[in-house]
């Protein structure tokens, strides 16, 4: 016998019979897939925080190459020797700042609400570095990443992330070209934190000049450039005890 | 026994050409215009979607006797969304750096016209087999579209493909750039898409004469 499915009552029963279908399909894959997620999550965060304080597989010519999953963590537990969280102006050891999600926290910060801001000490080449989390906007969405400096303020590397800046345009600032610019600058000008300016008037392909606080902007991105000069500031204005007593140490 | 009957090869090549989804039915054009800026977006775009073409398909073609005619739509979007989300999580879980490459992308296959179109157009109406070839057909053209133009875009517009650079540095000016050749920036931007699209219809069309309409 045919089904009539014209009938009010046979459509109600096929949309609750389908939600119920999809829902349960939907979460049986998330629940089945949510620790792999989970797991590749944390190696990306890793991966990043090792890049920013220049561990990477990085040669002259190449793109941005990580350290290769299967032995990031190894390698995130040999360089990374302390973990901070910054509350409240007060800097405590706490091993679990990796676990802090950095947006809410730094959302909590700019609404002057308490947070806690995570920091990572790590060691290259027997000096002490220093990795902060950033978060910001860009042009169309989040952009965040990773800045290290050592005791004088002086970049050690960065990394720059975003979740849907332009394709060609805004996402090249996770670009090799646009984060090796910033290696070398200094957070200081003069004794006070002005941090980095993405500038358009750099005038300086290369990059060579490294006292004038500035890094070129990559045409056609004015506003995630500006994004990123932004989330520097920000970041300097949430860590300046911090960075007060490494400089003083 | 030949595997495909004249019939069954024809939906698939069909739509690799004379009855392209982008190029002759001009649907699926947002996308296009979106994600083409780099090759390599646009080559997982075209796997992600002749995934969730060929599946959507299968699926509205075995539901087609049962799904009520008032809310078929809604059905359709329902089918779409789950399979995106499908491909969304597995990327995530299993190539997770291709997953961030295309996480604003891949969301994007829901609005794709073309594949609502095909649930509409055939699934509602032919067998599962069929409606398979025919999800499968329409997806491969709109990726042979799709790849033809981040090739064009990528090279003209960042030198490069697949993040390779083969006209060579333009800091260093290495390469073409070391005789003045200079990247064109608006390839990096939506309308370029839609210039290369005018020209592949352009090309289309002056080759088959029979494709262009009557006025």
């Amino acid at each position: 016998m045919a089904i009539n499915t014209d009938k009010n009552g046979y459509t109600i029963f096929f949309a609750i019979i389908m939600v119920v279908v999809v829902g349960s399909v939907l979460a049986f894959l998330a629940s089945g897939l949510s620790e792999r997620i989970k797991e590749n999550e944390r190696f990306e965060k890793q991966q990043n925080i090792l890049y920013a304080m220049g561990v990477n597989e990085n040669t002259p010519d190449s793109g941005v190459n990580f350290i290769p999953t299967d032995v990031v963590e190894e390698k995130f537990n040999e360089k990374i020797k302390e973990q901070y969280i910054l509350i409240n102006g007060e800097i405590k050891k706490d091993d679990q700042a990796f676990a802090l999600d950095v947006k809410k926290q730094i959302a909590a910060f700019k609404s002057g609400k308490e947070a806690k801001l995570p920091i990572f000490v790590g060691e290259k080449e027997g000096e002490e570095i220093y990795v902060l989390p950033m978060y910001g906007k860009g042009l169309w969405d989040a952009i965040w990443g990773f800045i290290s400096v050592n005791k004088n303020m002086v970049v050690q590397g960065v990394y720059f992330d975003h979740k849907g800046e332009t394709a060609g345009l805004g996402a090249n600032i996770k670009l090799r070209f646009f984060m090796d610019d910033f290696i070398g600058e200094s957070l200081l000008d003069g004794n006070s934190y002005s941090g980095i300016t993405v500038s358009k008037t750099n005038n300086d392909p290369l990059n060579e000049d490294k006292e004038d606080n500035e890094v070129d902007a990559i045409a056609g991105s004015t506003i995630t450039g500006n994004g990123v000069t932004a989330m520097i500031k920000e970041t300097l204005k949430a860590y300046k005890p911090y960075l007060e007593t490494i400089r003083t140490k | 026994m030949a595997l495909l009957s004249k019939k069954d090869t024809n939906l698939i090549l069909d739509p690799l050409a004379d009855n392209n989804p982008i190029t002759i039915q001009v649907l699926g054009i947002c996308s296009a215009l979106a994600i083409t800026a780099e090759l390599k977006a646009s080559l997982v775009m075209a796997i992600s979607v002749i995934f969730v073409m060929g599946v959507g398909n299968v699926v509205i073609s075995l539901l087609r006797n049962v799904i009520p005619s008032k809310i078929r739509i809604i059905a359709q979007l329902i089918v779409v969304a789950t399979l995106v989300i499908v491909v969304d999580q597995v990327l995530k879980a299993f190539a997770y750096e291709l997953s961030k490459t295309l996480s604003v992308f891949v969301g994007l296959i829901i609005t794709n016209c073309i594949i609502m179109g095909r649930f509409e157009a055939f699934a509602l109406g032919n067998g599962v087999w069929r409606s398979f070839l025919d999800g499968i057909g329409n997806a491969l053209g709109y990726g042979v579209i799709l790849v033809i133009i981040g090739f064009f875009r990528e090279l003209l517009g960042s030198g490069t493909l697949f993040g390779i650079p083969v006209l060579g540095d333009p800091i260093a000016k290495t390469g073409l750039y070391s005789i003045g050749y200079e990247n064109n920036g608006f390839m990096i931007i939506p309308p370029a898409a839609l210039i290369v699209v005018g020209i592949i219809i352009w090309v289309q069309r002056s080759r088959n004469p029979a494709l262009v309409e009557e006025n």
